[in-house]
């Protein structure tokens, strides 16, 4: 059993996101006219050892995200922790 | 004078500024790999442009923790000149040597262009041969050159005088047409506050000869010899 996280990387509200704004154009005409906000973001999948405890597994994963997975001036992150 | 340039995997304009600095401007080159340590004694290091590490996960991102970057940080927090242009610009800002961030181009397009960019500082190591509003005509060639910070930072810059070069229309005017990506403030290159970092996304690399279309370039590399020479302004 190991332990997989699923993180979460969006950028923050105040900056601009042309790609999530070409993606509601789209939808929009595409029929999906009540759809009034698209905001892109990435998704990544980490696997880690089962013998790290949870605590440790979070504390990885957040110097991670800090680190790497995500670009404070720009991006916010969250992140979940499950068996598996 | 002695530069360096850094090579990334996926580093694309290393030999155009190796060219530049060698046979235009006539000064001794060393090319420094990433996963090298020694910059080799260099007064200047140039980080190139290029598409390092493929731009997985942002652009600059993992270049920035390829072991020569901690060297350039060190050189760098000595008052050693960096000068970062284009995906060495974004490399610099991951890495937290320059503030703020390069977002996708407003019009999610790469573009490859000649544009004009507006000297607003000639007071720095990359710009001291500039005439203050002088226009230079300069090539860019990105997908990721739409400059942000938050309005904090963004008046810190201005505060400190740190927004180098501007885009601009050919006559200087700042005009939204003549903001090719949406950069925040028409920005197209800032210092640090120390001003011995520079970053930029217009290539004066790939504009050192008429040949090019545009010799605009030489007053980088100009000013950057002329502020290790003790000539700056």
């Amino acid at each position: 059993m190991g332990w997989h996280v699923s993180v979460y990387v969006t950028l923050k509200p105040s900056v601009m996101d042309p790609q999530g704004a070409t993606v509601q154009r789209a939808l929009n005409q595409m029929g999906y006219k009540a759809v009034t906000g698209v905001r892109m973001g990435k998704f990544t999948e980490l696997e880690f050892d089962g013998a790290l405890s949870e605590a440790e597994v979070k504390k990885q994963a957040d110097e991670i995200c800090d680190k790497l997975l995500a670009n404070p001036n720009i991006e916010s992150y969250r992140f979940s922790v499950e068996r598996k | 004078m002695r530069f360096s340039v850094t090579v990334f995997p996926g580093s694309n304009c290393d030999h155009d500024c190796e060219y530049v600095v060698r046979n235009v401007m006539g000064q001794p080159v060393e090319m420094v790999w990433h996963k090298e340590t020694d910059l080799r004694n260099p007064d200047c290091v140039v980080v190139p442009g290029g598409f390092s590490y493929g731009d997985y996960l942002r652009t600059g991102a993992i270049a920035r923790f390829s072991p020569v970057m901690k060297s350039v940080a060190d050189f760098a927090a000595k008052g050693g000149l960096v000068i970062g242009i284009c995906n060495g610009f974004q490399i610099l800002c991951e890495a937290g040597l320059l503030p703020g961030a390069l977002l996708r181009n407003k019009n999610l397009k790469f573009i490859c262009q000649n544009v004009y960019i507006r000297v607003e500082e000639t007071n720095t190591p990359f710009t001291n041969a500039c005439q203050k509003g002088q226009v230079l005509k300069i090539p860019i060639a990105h997908g990721e050159g739409n400059y942000f910070i938050d309005p904090a930072g963004l008046q810190k810059l201005k505060d400190s005088r740190q927004i180098v070069v501007r885009y601009c229309d050919p006559k200087g005017q700042l005009t939204a047409e003549a903001n090719p990506n949406g950069s925040m403030d028409s920005i197209a290159g800032i210092c640090n506050e120390k001003r011995n970092v520079f970053g930029l996304m217009p290539h004066p690399d790939r504009s050192g000869e008429d040949i090019l279309g545009s010799h605009d370039g030489q007053f980088i590399w100009k000013s950057i010899l002329n502020s290790l020479a003790g000539v700056g302004k």
